[in-house]
């Protein structure tokens, strides 16, 4: 006989799912959201960029390290310095579009803590730790 | 009414694919083999509104093809557009991400994304896709256009002759699966009963899915086309929880390649806007010609553009035609 007050694993593997996606969805849409407004700011001249809109097909056809040589475009978070730029400041958008995964494995932890699911929180903090290095660039040379 | 937009949608849709092939013709003087990409004579704003076209066309055959956009994204924009590969790679990714971000949150709710099937496969696929992005940006990008050009040529091989398994019969699970509960139920839409699955050679499938994240990292190209007959026919998931499941691994994977691109200043809004924006765009209205469209023949136009944008890349590395 079910116990009915112990949720089973389909409805435990529901409540995981449900959670993660309604973050998912929230990182994504406010990362789009940042994106094509940066980018009407960018295009429209709101913003300067700090590559010439005139220059870019010059230079857009080089391998990203001339590009970089030849623009003067920092690496790493080097950007945020010159976020208020309308091309780096497309970035902004892009960064939460790379990084929306973060809260929903951080909201699955206590769920998998909760029923002693040590593996699977492990798990997400291994994938989450991976991430956050990668945007460090720490592992990348990016700083 | 159905009738109607059959008539309608189909001229359409090769209009879509003769648009494609138009766009590619005209960016054609844009060839180049060697490091360094010819400059354009073209105004700047002409190759991003080409690109939005361009992935905007993408988008809509991209899905009843059952394909990612990602995929078909890096070598037709590296072949036909005067931007540096480790450029497009960057963009790539970002619209291969983009693409997976819009679908995931639907396909959880529905059942058809199981993170405990997708969350070991991407713990180290996301680990090795750092790896592929660090070789990518080290390594020439004549060898990575000639690397490309034959994982593209593979995964035309792959669509043409790749069986599918709407549900593949596990006997029983492995061990490692059994361990880590790898199992679900998820409602069929077509026929409206609750399936049962499970997956076995869990190890060899975690193996695959290093070698998929090395790819997907290197090439930007999204792995789908991957994912997918790993997950189906080797650790036999469902087709659906499968082709569900993929999107999620891909959401986790390319963000952590995407950084890499990002830290290494690989993505130029310039091109990584108007691309991700016109593959989503045009996917909707893909996904909404789903129902009417005769997926064979998206199929094989796709493949067809992609047999193109392989042997392109292919010579372009090889400095045959540039």
């Amino acid at each position: 006989m079910t116990n009915t007050n112990t949720p089973t694993n389909a409805q435990q593997q529901q409540l995981e799912a449900l959670r993660y996606a309604q973050l998912l969805d929230w990182g994504a849409r406010l990362g789009v959201v940042a994106l094509i407004v940066s980018f009407a700011a960018y295009v429209f001249g709101v913003l300067t960029p700090h590559v010439p809109l005139e220059q870019l097909p010059t230079v857009w056809n080089l391998p990203v390290a001339a590009y970089l040589q030849q623009t003067a475009t920092p690496t790493g978070w080097g950007w945020l310095k010159l976020a208020q730029k309308g091309d780096l400041s497309g970035l902004i958008g892009i960064s939460i579009l790379a990084g929306c995964s973060l809260p929903p494995l951080l909201g699955l932890i206590p769920l998998y803590l909760k029923r002693r699911d040590y593996i699977y929180a492990t798990i997400c903090a291994l994938i989450i730790t991976v991430l956050v290095l990668a945007a460090s660039g720490v592992l990348t040379g990016g700083h | 009414m159905h009738l109607i937009s059959r008539i309608t949608t189909k001229p359409m849709l090769k209009h879509s694919g003769l648009l494609l092939v138009a766009l590619l013709t005209l960016a054609a003087p844009a060839f180049g083999a060697d490091s360094v990409v010819p400059a354009s004579s073209m105004p700047w704003w002409f190759w991003p509104l080409a690109l939005f076209v361009t992935c905007f066309l993408i988008g809509i055959v991209a899905v009843p093809a059952g394909i990612g956009g990602g995929t078909l994204f890096v070598p037709i924009i590296g072949g036909f557009f005067p931007f540096h590969l480790d450029f497009v790679r960057g963009a790539g990714l970002l619209v291969a991400l983009a693409s997976a971000l819009a679908a995931g949150p639907m396909l959880l709710r529905g059942g058809l994304s199981s993170l405990r099937l997708a969350l070991p496969l991407a713990l180290l696929a996301s680990m090795s896709s750092i790896v592929g992005a660090l070789l990518g940006l080290a390594l020439p990008a004549s060898v990575i256009q000639t690397a490309l050009g034959m994982i593209v040529l593979g995964i035309v091989t792959l669509m043409l002759f790749s069986k599918k398994s709407e549900f593949p019969n596990v006997a029983q699970p492995d061990s490692l699966s059994s361990a880590l509960g790898i199992h679900g139920i998820f409602i069929d839409g077509a026929s409206g009963q609750a399936i049962n699955w499970q997956v076995h050679r869990t190890p060899l499938g975690l193996l695959i899915f290093l070698a998929i994240g090395v790819m997907a990292g290197m090439f930007g190209i999204g792995a789908g086309w991957a994912n997918v007959p790993a997950l189906n026919l080797l650790m036999g998931a469902p087709l659906k929880v499968s082709a569900g499941t993929s999107g999620l691994v891909l959401s986790l994977v390319d963000s952590s390649a995407a950084w890499v691109y990002l830290n290494r200043g690989a993505v130029l809004p310039m091109i990584a806007v108007p691309s991700v924006v016109g593959m989503m765009l045009g996917a909707r209205i893909g996904a909404r010609l789903l129902n009417v469209l005769k997926g064979s023949v998206i199929r094989k136009m796709v493949i067809t553009l992609l047999l193109f944008a392989g042997i392109r890349a292919l010579l372009k590395g090889l400095g045959i035609w540039v």
